[in-house]
């Protein structure tokens, strides 16, 4: 068992590489030229060229590639290009605030999908079943944008109880703070859900397909200790993997809420650096997000290994 | 005819002719829609019937600006022009026709990108399934990381770098659903491989493309039919969000989720601009989740449904 | 006054797409009195399962009761509340399913699943049930009793965990026990351990039951009253002597006359010489095969290790053996679906490369390979004109009329009407299906044929024809086969030789006639003693052996040194058959056993077996199998 952890964690490493590959490579074919962005059109060549020797931008790629991942190891996420500001002190606070609206909506999220998936699964066919599965359905098919807008349209432009504006800053009260965090965490808590209740739904009516589960029906064992003690525990490796992709998820929902919220969380800072061509930044931006996501991969395979009875009782 | 009647004819002196050997079991039940699912085939096949014939019989051309006012209401007419059945934007124009116009571009390219997606991932994804060995690892471990990008900042990578014009979203669109396709074809592929009709072509002497076409592939069709539906539902709500964010299909060109981040302004003045080509999106992509569900998620509620309180 | 338990005109039925009802179980009643056992017989179809099920008040999704009545102590369940009915499952009436390995539940422990009725019904405390469930385990001669309620169904074996399905369904002290087809999926020598454990406890509860099966011998042994099924109806019903010895209707004769004999001498097939030729057809030398890699010459799960068989032309050997001693392997590595380790295999005298991609497309049609299961060999989205179609256009070229006529011929050689052409392999039985799979390899025109368990998945009756489709065929094509069984009786009357493999070596082989008859191994001894006769009291008679004692009692173990029977051996000798590699001894031509005792030892035993078992104790019942194993060897 250990072998398939340490396994799954070398992959996992060798995944990240790769992806630092791809950012690496999909950030340098961003057009423009950095030098002539931050000096304006006034440099001249000698001190665009200046400029690029200093930053190492006239090394081949491949050395510029490494030096970055040797810096970017080292935790030395290097300077912002357009500001000069050091990218750590950029990022700590946007990371803070997003990892802040991540965290909530996943403490609300997970314990709701996976409570209402077991409802549904637990009442097939039922009128329960079928809100919940026709619910969820209509909510996976629409856009995030769609949903956020419509929030909006309720709360803030006709009830006007919410801001449609996220800024939260130090200074404000606990209670503007959830104000204005109500609208964003709500509705990255509708797109999670959704995702997750279905398919643990899905997953738990998979594993009723067993002959074992049909062997507890002759037993005479009850509906509720059929769902949770004999499908549940067979369904905890996928149910896991599921939480994961979608706080994973997660990540993607926040690009778009961050936007339309105007949060001042990491993933508008990515998108602020994009329009600015700001390389160093959307590299060590992008790296994080894809790391948080391979990270919260590698621990759902992990726990998918860990739950699974023939792994974890050897013979 | 069956296998008692005629063997022991000559063999045997018990007369069996009447106990023929019976069926394993009944035969399989055809594909049946539900209600819902026919209601998901014909929201479908209307959209795509607007994909083909929209702009030769929508009201009005999609840059067209006829209207009085902008964020004109529902069935309001235009002097000279003719009603405006779903009212007019923030320019002024035709809202229905926009939508009609804009189902060629919206559903269009998102069919045309999960095709090519499907092109790309089925063949890579059976190839792997196949070949296995390096191939395997290396198209194996290109996906994890392809994968393990967020959708969206991959979209707003490639799409920023490359600039925004129709065959880039296309492309990648189809590129980064092409990864989640490679991984389900390698799977299915994984599955049937072992199978022991596999094996016995292989053993028979068969090439690597006779085992791919007539032994995989036909039976990988049905799963992967299915699974093409959501694909188009992702790469639909994908576009869309780009278009939201202002990177997707360019103006004056019309498309359904640019259309809502345009006349988003709209809601202030109680207009619904924005509403119908958002419910334009959602009808769609509701309707083909509810033609997958109606043939993939039956299984597991027989059984459930046994259940005693 | 009611019985314990009745079946009056029950009916089942399925309803096809526009609400018609298609019968299952057309109006079925019988009895089954306090105490008593009674066997539903019939082949798959006959309803037989279902009927099983209808005793909880269940049926599978899709079915439903139309009408008829089960009575328990007189009262009609199927019109109780479903409170009621889920009230009685697992406490009234409990059941055992066909595949113990299935039904368990991997995530939770053993002795929860056991206790888990008892204690829901409030029959027994958690501790009561746990008492109780020791004791059955001691009861069934489970190892290990104490303990085993801690570990997971995966920790166990598949015949253990039959038997502690059995527990499971007797802990609360049922009244009625249904089993449906407990011992169908298991070894003959796991059979008989698992029958004798079930006798034994149902006696000593004295709890009725309903013994579903298709194996008209099993019935034999364990039940009181016989009722025999065919397409949902009864056909006949009586007291097991009655049917037994004097069956009356014409499709319980059918059904006896495919019971398979006990292997014996002379029961083989005619061989025909007319197709001889001197060199051997296929020829396997010092071979050693398995999975995992090569470390150190040797694979790193060795299933088999320095085999030697020669199949002659035209002659059809039999290997045979339990679950796990590489027989299909055998078959495999002949086939080239796996590359030996070590040694070669010769075709006509020529070498063959070990991987079949290098092997020539001659080579390849010369050898093919029958799968067991028809339902996962043949491609469910070809028809079967396309199955056997695309090897005579592979091999022989054959193309358009050629070719359909080619495909009808192969039709009406494997006995199956033409029209089948055009059908896909859902729509056929299950015998059909491997008639199918049969032409599909003699399309080819092969000159060997390596049928591997090719009757195991099919009724008694469906089996004994084509066994009988199979001696035709080779009388018509002088086709040489390799004819891969755990059932001995079946290879016996089939093949002209035999190769008896245990764990991975060959331990007897030679022609059918002198394999089957003394002098004997003594693995191959057991076997024979295993395969159940349609006898009353054959059960009992067998387990006074005392060969049986350890033979039964002990698992397979894989040694490296010695002899690999040893530790179920009776008469092992310590010291030499565990350390040392037992000679090869050719007591007639052509006849081969690798055992340290002399033939003259062994025919000694033969005639006074008391003498058996020299530096064993045997195991008492209830014995530890596994302080047994972790004997120091």
């Amino acid at each position: 068992m250990q072998r398939m952890v340490f396994h799954r964690i070398l992959i996992g490493i060798i995944t990240l590489w790769v992806v630092s590959v791809l950012v690496f490579l999909m950030t340098n074919a961003l057009p423009g030229d950095v030098a002539q962005i931050v000096l304006g059109q006034s440099a001249t060549p000698e001190s665009l060229a200046a400029y690029r020797a200093e930053r190492g931008l006239d090394q081949p790629l491949i050395s510029q590639y490494f030096g970055w991942l040797g810096n970017l190891l080292s935790g030395d996420l290097g300077t912002s290009k357009a500001g000069g500001a050091s990218i750590s002190s950029l990022i700590s606070e946007r990371l803070y605030n997003t990892m802040v609206m991540a965290g909530i909506v996943a403490l609300i999220s997970v314990p709701l999908s996976v409570g209402l998936g077991l409802l549904a699964a637990m009442f097939p066919g039922t009128w329960i079943d079928k809100t919940l599965t026709f619910g969820t359905l209509a909510l996976i098919s629409v856009p995030e944008f769609f949903i956020a807008t419509f929030m909006v349209l309720i709360f803030a432009v006709n009830l006007g109880w919410l801001p449609s504006v996220a800024r939260v800053s130090a200074e404000q009260s606990y209670y503007d703070w959830w104000r204005s965090m109500a609208m964003p965490l709500l509705v990255l808590t509708i797109v999670v859900a959704a995702q997750m209740i279905r398919m643990t739904r899905a997953g738990i009516l998979n594993v009723m397909n067993s002959p074992y589960i049909e062997m507890a029906i002759l037993k005479g064992v009850r509906r509720k200790r059929i769902i949770l003690r004999h499908a549940f525990f067979n369904t905890i490796g996928p149910i896991v993997n599921v939480i994961a992709l979608n706080l994973a998820y997660l990540v993607s929902g926040v690009v778009i809420v961050e936007t339309i919220f105007a949060y001042p969380g990491l993933a508008k800072l990515m998108i602020d650096g994009v329009q600015t061509r700001d390389l160093p930044l959307v590299q060590a931006t992008a790296m994080i997000f894809c790391g948080a996501y391979v990270i919260l991969i590698i621990l759902a395979d992990v726990a998918a290994i860990l739950s699974n009875p023939r792994l974890r009782n050897p013979k | 005819m069956t296998d008692a009647t005629q063997n022991n004819a000559d063999d045997n002196d018990l007369d069996t002719t009447i106990y023929d050997e019976l069926p394993d079991a009944p035969p399989k039940k055809r594909l049946k829609l539900s209600w819902t699912g026919k209601i998901g085939v014909a929201v479908v096949a209307f959209w795509l019937v607007i994909v083909v014939i929209g702009p030769w019989i929508s009201p009005f051309h999609e840059a067209d600006i006829i209207g009085d006012d902008s964020f004109m209401g529902i069935w309001t007419s235009t002097e000279g022009e003719g009603v405006h059945i779903l009212g007019t934007d923030y320019l002024e124009r035709d809202i229905f026709s926009r939508i009609m116009w804009g189902a060629r571009m919206t559903i269009g390219i998102s069919v045309l990108a999960t095709l090519l997606a499907y092109l790309i991932g089925v063949t890579a994804g059976i190839a792997a399934a196949v070949k296995r060995g390096w191939i395997d690892m290396v198209l194996s471990r290109v996906n994890d990381a392809i994968l393990s990008l967020p959708t969206i900042m991959l979209g707003l990578l490639i799409v920023v770098a490359l600039g925004s014009s129709i065959p880039i979203l296309i492309g990648t669109a189809a590129i980064i659903y092409a990864s989640s396709v490679f991984r389900i074809a390698r799977a299915f592929g994984q599955e049937i491989m072992v199978m022991d009709y596999v094996e016995s072509a292989q053993a028979r002497g068969e090439t690597i493309w006779w085992i791919i076409f007539r032994e995989v592939l036909p039976n990988a069709a049905m799963p992967l039919a299915t699974d093409f539906g959501l694909r188009l539902v992702f790469v639909v709500l994908f576009i869309s969000s780009l278009s939201f964010l202002g990177l997707g299909i360019q103006p004056p060109a019309a498309d359904w989720g640019s259309m809502v981040r345009q006349n988003l302004e709209g809601l202030q003045y109680g207009s619904l601009a924005p509403v119908w080509p958002a419910l334009a999106i959602a009808s769609f992509t509701i309707a083909i989740n509810l033609i997958v569900d109606d043939i993939s998620a039956k299984s597991g509620g027989d059984l459930a449904r046994k259940m005693i309180s | 006054m009611a019985e314990l338990f009745e079946i009056d005109n029950l009916q089942i039925q399925a309803r096809k797409e526009d609400g018609t009802p298609i019968p299952i179980v057309k109006g079925v009643s019988f009895n089954v009195k306090a105490g008593q056992v009674v066997a539903l017989i019939g082949e798959s179809g006959s309803g037989k399962s279902t009927i099983s099920l209808a005793t909880m008040a269940y049926c599978r999704p899709g079915l439903e009761f139309p009408g008829g009545e089960v009575r328990l102590h007189g009262k009609d369940i199927l019109t109780m509340e479903p409170q009621d009915q889920r009230s009685l499952r697992g406490n009234n009436v409990a059941y055992l399913a066909q595949s113990a390995a299935a039904t368990f539940n991997p995530a939770i422990t053993i002795g929860e699943q056991v206790t888990e009725a008892a204690v829901l019904h409030g029959t027994l405390t958690q501790e009561e049930a746990d008492r109780r469930a020791i004791q059955l385990y001691h009861a069934l001669e489970l190892p290990d009793p104490d303990l085993l309620g801690r570990r997971y169904p995966h920790q166990v074996s598949g015949g253990q965990l039959q038997r502690l399905m059995a527990a499971m369904a007797l802990v609360s002290g049922p009244d009625l026990l249904v089993l449906d087809e407990p011992t169908t999926a298991l070894d003959v020598t796991t059979q008989i351990e698992v029958l004798k454990a079930f006798k034994k406890v149902i006696q000593e509860e004295g709890s009725a039951a309903i013994y579903v099966t298709h194996d008209l011998a099993v019935v034999a042994q364990v039940a009181d009253h016989i009722v025999v099924l065919y397409s949902g109806e009864i056909q006949e019903q009586g007291p097991v002597d009655q049917i037994i010895n004097n069956p009356q209707h014409p499709y319980t004769k059918r059904l006896m006359a495919a019971v398979k004999p006990s292997p014996k001498a002379g029961m083989g097939d005619v061989h025909d010489e007319e197709h001889d030729r001197v060199v051997p057809n296929i020829e396997v030398k010092n071979m050693t095969a398995g999975y995992g890699g090569i470390v150190n010459g040797k694979p790193v799960i060795t299933v088999l290790r320095d085999i030697n068989v020669k199949i002659k032309n035209s002659h059809v050997v039999g290997v045979i053996g339990e679950s796990g001693c590489g027989k299909s392997t055998l078959a495999r590595v002949m086939a080239g679906l796996l590359p030996a380790a070590k040694g070669e295999v010769y075709l006509d005298g020529n070498r063959l490369e070990p991987d079949l991609k290098n092997r020539s497309r001659e080579e390849l049609q010369k050898i093919q390979f029958v799968y067991q299961m028809a339902d996962t060999a043949l491609n469910p989205r070809q028809v079967i004109g396309d199955i056997l179609g695309r090897p005579l256009e592979f091999y022989r070229g054959l193309k358009g009329q050629e070719r359909r006529e080619e495909v009808a011929n192969l039709l009406r050689l494997v006995e199956l009407p033409v029209e089948f052409e055009t059908r896909y392999p859902s729509e056929l039985s299950g015998g059909q299906k491997q008639r199918v799979n049969m032409a599909r390899a003699l399309a080819a025109n092969p000159e060997v044929m390596l049928c591997d368990e090719v009757t195991s998945a099919l009724d008694s009756i469906v089996s004994s024809n084509v066994i009988k489709l199979l001696k035709k065929l080779r009388a018509k094509t002088g086709v040489s086969f390799v004819f891969i069984s755990h059932d001995l009786s079946t290879v016996g009357s089939f093949a002209d030789e035999i190769v008896v493999l245990y764990a991975g070596r060959v331990v007897e082989q030679g022609p059918v006639d002198e394999v089957l008859a003394p002098p004997y191994h003594p693995y191959t001894r057991l076997l024979i003693s295993s395969v159940p006769e349609l006898r009353v009291g054959w059960l009992e008679d067998t387990m006074q052996k005392r060969e049986m004692a350890v033979g039964i009692a002990r698992g397979v173990e894989i040694t490296d040194t010695g002899c690999p029977f040893y530790n179920r051996c009776p008469i092992a000798i310590e010291g030499t058959c565990n350390t040392e590699t037992a000679p090869t001894r050719e007591p007639s031509p052509e006849h081969f056993i690798s055992c340290h005792r002399t033939m003259e030892e062994i025919e000694d035993i033969e005639k006074n077996p008391q003498q058996i078992l020299h530096g064993f104790e045997v195991a008492a019942p209830g014995g530890d199998k596994a302080a047994l194993a972790a004997k120091p060897v």
